[in-house]
């Protein structure tokens, strides 16, 4: 019987699962809440500069592309399950879709990321 | 009798291949008292309304696992079922899903079979005892790691809840991925490499798309979602330990 590859689109899922349950509502807190209504943080804790210096540095650049690219991961096979399951049963075409949109966003999240440069 | 006498309006769905082009369903008003279970209206429809209607029952306790059936859309054994549940509305009785109606309430269990066979249920020792160097030991802590995935019964429920098996009967489907979990997670057992073949295919563990209704519909508390969960951890580990563990990679 043939190995199954879906480990790989699996493990980036359960990554993205882990990521989002850690740090997502976190993040809608603060760059959703705290930050626009001044609450714990100040206002310009999100400011252009501040950005640009979390994106300049090695360990915010991973940071940044974790969250963006897990979460893609994790939310493409699990639009991919569930319309599996509601009986969408177009594979290739649903998989191209939703994994192919979790690639395209991770090489382009990656690529900026890189080209932001000190 | 205390009671006085109820009378309940159960629907079968009756299908006999020599007649019926499609299953129809057909209406009976049986009488009923409290304590009785759904599988006993059904044998009261056989006993003194219609001899025809045929459904597998043996235990009448829920530990044969022979009289599943859908009962409004669920499926559930019949003797552990309440009618007094279903009163003052009717209820409907139907085969399994997602498996063949042979007859009526029976369905046909041959799939179910051939993957149970396929599984190797039972215990490959790790080690080759002789019977003076005496019993394979195990720990009440070891026992635990499988024992409730011991207590299927083979009713086969969680296939006609499972939409995957629905959807794709190539599915090992819940029940046997649990067994098979029984026995490779068993301290005694040493044949986990020849079942995981299976296991870690699209037809194993990966077919489950964690839906969980297997696991709420079980009548005796095991829970297949949670046996393949672990599994799939299981197997994503050795996707990608494969090459870097001694041996792993013809595993």
């Amino acid at each position: 019987m043939k190995r199954s590859n879906e480990p790989i689109f699996w493990s980036l899922f359960g990554a993205g699962g882990m990521l989002a349950a850690l740090v997502g509502p976190a993040l809608v807190f603060i760059t959703g809440i705290a930050v626009p209504f001044g609450l714990v943080f100040k206002p310009e804790t999100m400011s252009y500069a501040h950005m640009l210096a979390l994106s300049q540095n090695w360990a915010g650049k991973i940071f940044i592309l974790a969250v963006i690219a897990l979460f893609l991961w994790h939310a493409a096979h699990r639009i991919h399950i569930l319309l599996h399951d509601f009986g969408v049963h177009a594979v290739t075409a649903v998989r191209v879709l939703c994994y192919g949109g979790a690639f395209a966003g991770t090489v382009i999240a990656a690529y900026t990321l890189l080209m932001i440069k000190a | 009798m205390a009671d006085t006498e109820k009378i309940i309006e159960i629907e079968v769905l009756r299908y006999r291949p020599e007649q019926d082009k499609e299953p129809v369903w057909q209406s009976y008003k049986v009488p009923f008292t409290d304590d009785m279970s759904v599988l006993q209206g059904v044998q009261y429809i056989k006993d003194y309304l219609d001899e025809t209607v045929s459904f597998r029952w043996s235990c009448r306790m829920a530990i044969c696992g022979s009289c599943g059936m859908m009962i409004d859309d669920k499926p559930k054994l019949s003797c552990k079922t309440f009618l007094r549940d279903y009163y003052p509305g009717k209820l409907r009785v139907e085969a399994l899903k997602h498996l063949p109606i042979e007859r009526d309430l029976i369905v046909d269990a041959t799939d179910f079979i051939t993957k149970l066979e396929s599984i190797k249920p039972y215990i490959i020792p790790k080690e080759e005892r002789t019977l003076a160097q005496g019993e394979y030991l195990q720990t009440p802590e070891q026992r635990d790691m499988y024992e409730q995935f011991s207590s299927c019964i083979n009713c086969m429920l969680c296939y006609a809840a499972c939409p995957q098996y629905g959807l794709n009967p190539k599915f090992t489907g819940p029940g046997i991925l649990a067994l098979m979990h029984r026995y490779n997670a068993d301290s005694r057992d040493g044949g986990q490499a020849e079942r995981n073949e299976l296991g870690y295919a699209d037809e194993g563990y990966w077919g489950c798309t964690a839906v969980g209704y297997c696991s709420e519909v079980c009548p005796k508390g095991v829970d297949p979602a949670n046996a393949i969960n672990q599994n799939k951890m299981n197997s994503a580990i050795n996707y990608f330990t494969r090459f870097v563990t001694p041996g792993g990679a013809d595993k």
